[in-house]
C-alpha cells in the first residue's frame, strides 16, 4: 500500500470548521482565571474541557463520538478501546508502549502532532501550560489509577517542560542537497517509494509536522527507541534539511 | 560549539576536495568499480549512480545473478518466509541507475595498475575501487570441517542453496533426534544470528518434532541479545535448546562430517542434522589485494571507509574493521552511504559530508515475538565509535513484541528496496 503524508484528506476537510474551534477556544481561555502554576486546578480544568467536550465524552455513561470517551485515559495503553475510531498512528504508537500519562497528554495537548503525527484529533492545541495542567487535572477524576494525592506515575506531574517546537526552528530552510544525504539513514527503513507497511511513511509531509515530529523523538517525548537514537544526534538545520528533502518526494 | 567545529571541519574537507578533483574530471568520466553486490557493495553502487548522475562510470562485479540476502534467511528457515522472497536481481540497478552489472568472480586486484581481473579473462581498470566482498571462512577453527563437508553439516552462513539444504535436512531429522549448532567465535557476521537461528529451527522442531533436541556448541561464553534469546527458549521451547558454552564441554576438536560426529575436549556429539558456522575472516579478495591486516580483516579511515592500505580503495560492510559497528546489512548499507559520498567527494569534488552511522539487528524468537538491538556510532581518528545504543527489555508484553516483528518486515522491504532500487 502507498501512502503520502496520513492527514493530508483529514486536514483539507477540516480546514472549513477549524478557525471557529480556535475562537471558541480563545473566549474560554480569556474568561477562565489564571490557576497557580505549581497547583493544577480541576474545577477549572472542567470548564476548559467543554472545548475539548465537542469530540469527547467523560464521566459517568459516557459513549465513543467523534473521538473516544475520555474515562480511565490514565495509565492506559494509547489507541486500545474497542468501538473507538483511531488512525493507524496512534494505535501504531500505543503497540510501541505509549500509555497516557502527565508527559505525553501534555505533549499531546500542547500539539496533538508532537506524539502522533498521522492523529485524528484536529486540534490546535493549547499553548498555556496552566491550562493543560487544569484539564489533565480534571482528566485524572475520572481515572482511578491513582486518583488520590500524593500522586503516583502515571498521573504525576513531572518536571514542567515545553515539548511545543519554537516557531524560529519550524521557519528554517533546510538544505536539499544535505538532507539527500542525511536522507540515507532513514531510507534503510522508510522507503522512498512510499510504503507504509510495518514502517510509516514519511514522503510528502508538510515541513511542520516533519519537523514536530523529529524533535518530539529528540527530546524523547516520542517513545520508538531507534526513532530516539537516529533523531538524537541531528541538529536544528539537518532536521530542517530532512523535512525540505522529504517534503519534494512524490508519494 | 559542536555546530562550528563540524562547519569548520567540513569547508576545509571540501576545498582540498576540490583543489585535487580536477585532474581526473579533465579526463573522461571517472571509473569506480565495486567488488561484491551485497547489502555494502550494491548500496554504495546505487548511491553513487543516484547522486553522480551520469558523471561517474559506475561497473558492479557480482558473480551471482540472484542474491539471497542472509538477513531473513532465518526466516525462511523457520517457515515465515519462501526464498524466493529473500532472492533479489540486479535488474534495477542495471535499467534505472545505469550502473554496469557484470556477472563474473573478481579474481585479483592489481593496485599499481590498478585493475582488476575477472576469471572470464577480463580486465577492469578503475581511478577508484570499492572492495565489498563480505566474509570467507577460516576452517582451522573447526577441524576436519573443511568445503567438502559442507553439503553434510552446512553452515548457510552465505545464503542460498546453502540454506536449502539446512531446511530439508532439519526436516529430515528423525522424531526425536538431535540437532547441532557449532556457533562461530568473534568476530562474524551477524551477531545475534546463530541464536535467531536457534530460535527458528526448535520453532519448526516444536510442530513437527516435539521431542528433538538441539544442542548448541559454543566457543564464546556469552553472545548477543541472550537473556532475551534464554528467555524466549525457556518460555516457547521449553527444555529442547541446550547451549554449552566452551567453558563447560570445551572446544570443538574434531568434526567427522561423515560420521555425522563433533568431538569437543570432553565429549563426542553425535548428530542428526548439524550446522556448523566456522570462524571469518574478509573475503579472500581482500586478503589476496593486501588490503587486510594479522586480524584477517581490512582497516578503513572511519570517516570514508577509505582502505589504511590503499587511498584509491574503499572498503564496506563485513570485510571491514569498523570499531564498535557489528558485521551485518544495517551496518554495510550505512557504511556504504557513507562510502558513496566519499568516492564521489574523492573524484568529482562534491561536499565531503561528516560520516554518519546506525545499526539495527531484529530477530525472531518465535511467531509474533520480535526483538531489536541498535547503536549510533560516530568516526573518531581511531575508530567507529558507539556514541549510543538501545536493546529490547526481558517482559516487554505480547503487543511490543508483534509490533516490533511487524517493524522488522517493514524494515526488509526499506532496506532490499534501498539497496538494490
Amino acid at each position: 500500500m502507498l501512502r503520502g503524508w496520513p492527514g493530508k484528506r483529514v486536514m483539507t476537510k477540516a480546514a472549513g470548521f477549524t478557525p471557529v474551534v480556535l475562537m471558541a477556544l480563545q473566549v474560554f481561555l480569556a474568561d477562565v482565571p489564571l490557576a497557580s502554576a505549581t497547583q493544577a486546578d480541576a474545577e477549572r480544568g472542567a470548564e476548559l474541557f467543554k472545548t475539548c467536550a465537542t469530540c469527547h465524552q467523560i464521566g459517568k455513561g459516557a459513549r465513543h463520538t467523534v473521538g473516544p470517551h475520555l474515562n480511565g485515559i490514565f495509565g492506559r495503553r494509547a489507541g486500545t478501546i474497542d468501538g473507538a475510531r483511531y488512525s493507524r498512528d496512534i494505535v501504531r504508537a500505543g503497540q510501541n508502549g505509549m500509555h497516557w500519562n502527565f508527559d505525553n497528554l501534555d505533549a499531546y495537548l500542547e500539539n496533538p502532532q508532537n506524539l502522533v503525527s498521522g492523529t485524528r484529533m484536529q486540534f490546535r492545541g493549547i499553548k498555556n501550560a496552566a491550562d493543560r495542567a487544569d484539564i489533565i487535572a480534571y482528566l485524572r477524576t475520572f481515572s482511578d489509577n491513582p486518583r488520590d494525592i500524593p500522586e503516583a506515575a502515571p498521573t504525576a506531574q513531572t518536571t514542567p517542560h515545553d515539548p511545543a517546537v519554537d516557531p524560529r526552528i519550524l521557519a528554517i530552510q533546510g538544505d536539499p542537497e544535505y538532507g539527500e544525504y542525511l536522507a540515507g539513514e532513514c531510507t534503510t527503513c522508510h522507503q522512498q517509494s512510499g510504503s507504509d507497511q510495518g514502517i510509516p511513511s514519511i514522503v510528502g509531509w508538510p515541513t511542520d509536522v516533519f519537523v514536530t515530529a523529529m524533535h518530539a523523538y529528540r527530546a524523547k517525548v516520542r517513545e520508538h527507541p531507534v526513532m530516539q537514537m537516529i533523531a538524537g544526534p541531528l541538529n536544528d538545520e539537518e532536521i530542517a534539511a530532512l523535512a525540505a528533502y522529504f517534503k519534494k518526494l512524490d508519494p | 560549539m559542536k555546530m562550528s567545529r563540524r562547519e569548520f571541519g567540513f569547508a576545509a574537507i571540501a576545498v582540498a576536495g576540490a583543489m585535487s578533483a580536477p585532474s581526473l574530471m579533465a579526463a573522461a568520466r571517472p571509473k569506480v568499480v565495486i567488488v561484491g553486490g551485497g547489502a555494502g557493495g550494491a548500496t554504495v553502487a546505487r548511491y553513487l549512480a543516484q547522486s553522480a548522475k551520469g558523471d561517474i562510470d559506475i561497473t558492479l562485479i557480482e558473480p551471482t545473478r540472484m542474491y539471497y540476502t542472509c538477513f531473513f534467511s532465518n526466516l525462511y528457515l523457520g517457515g515465515f518466509r519462501d526464498l524466493s522472497s529473500i532472492g533479489h536481481s540486479y535488474g534495477k540497478l542495471a535499467s534505472d541507475f545505469g550502473i554496469n552489472v557484470v556477472h563474473d568472480w573478481a579474481t585479483a586486484i592489481d593496485r599499481d595498475k590498478k585493475t582488476v581481473a575477472l576469471a572470464s579473462g577480463g580486465m577492469v581498470p578503475y581511478d577508484r575501487l570499492v572492495v565489498a566482498p563480505g566474509i570467507d571462512f577460516k576452517y582451522d577453527t573447526v577441524p576436519g570441517y573443511g568445503i567438502g563437508g559442507a553439503n553434510k553439516m552446512p553452515h548457510a552462513w552465505k545464503a542460498g542453496s546453502q540454506t536449502e539444504l539446512l531446511k530439508a535436512q532439519i526436516n529430515a531429522m528423525p522424531q526425536g533426534g538431535r540437532f547441532v549448532m557449532v556457533a562461530p567465535p568473534n568476530p562474524f557476521r551477524c551477531p545475534p544470528g546463530p541464536y535467531e537461528r536457534v530460535s527458528m529451527i526448535a520453532h519448526v522442531l516444536k510442530q513437527k518434532n516435539p521431542t528433538a533436541k538441539i544442542i548448541v556448541l559454543d566457543p564464546k561464553e556469552k553472545f548477543s541479545k541472550q537473556s532475551l534469546f534464554q528467555t524466549g527458549w525457556s518460555t516457547h521451547y521449553d527444555g529442547m535448546v541446550e547451549w554449552l558454552p566452551a567453558s563447560i564441554v570445551g572446544k570443538v576438536t574434531h568434526i567427522d562430517t561423515e560420521a555425522m560426529e563433533i568431538r569437543t575436549e570432553t565429549e563426542t556429539f553425535k548428530a542428526d542434522a548439524a550446522n556448523v558456522i566456522p570462524g571469518q575472516t574478509a573475503g579472500h579478495i581482500a586478503m589476496s589485494a593486501g588490503l587486510a591486516d594479522n586480524s584477517g580483516f581490512c582497516p578503513i579511515v572511519s570517516a570514508t571507509m577509505q582502505s589504511r592500505m590503499d587511498e584509491n580503495i574503499y572498503l564496506v560492510g563485513d570485510s571491514t574493521i569498523a570499531g564498535d559497528m557489528p558485521k551485518s546489512g544495517f551496518s554495510a548499507n550505512s557504511q556504504a552511504k557513507v562510502a558513496a559520498m566519499a568516492v564521489r567527494a574523492s573524484v568529482s569534488g562534491s561536499k565531503l559530508f561528516p560520516a554518519r552511522f546506525a545499526n539495527t539487528c531484529w530477530s525472531l524468537i518465535a511467531p509474533n515475538d520480535g526483538v531489536k538491538v541498535g547503536a549510533k556510532y560516530e568516526a573518531t581518528p581511531e575508530k567507529i565509535a558507539k556514541t549510543e545504543g538501545f536493546i529490547s527489555k526481558v517482559g516487554e508484553d505480547a503487543a511490543l513484541r508483534k509490533r516490533t516483528y511487524e517493524e522488522s518486515i517493514g524494515w526488509y522491504q526499506g532496506i532490499t528496496a534501498d539497496i538494490f532500487g
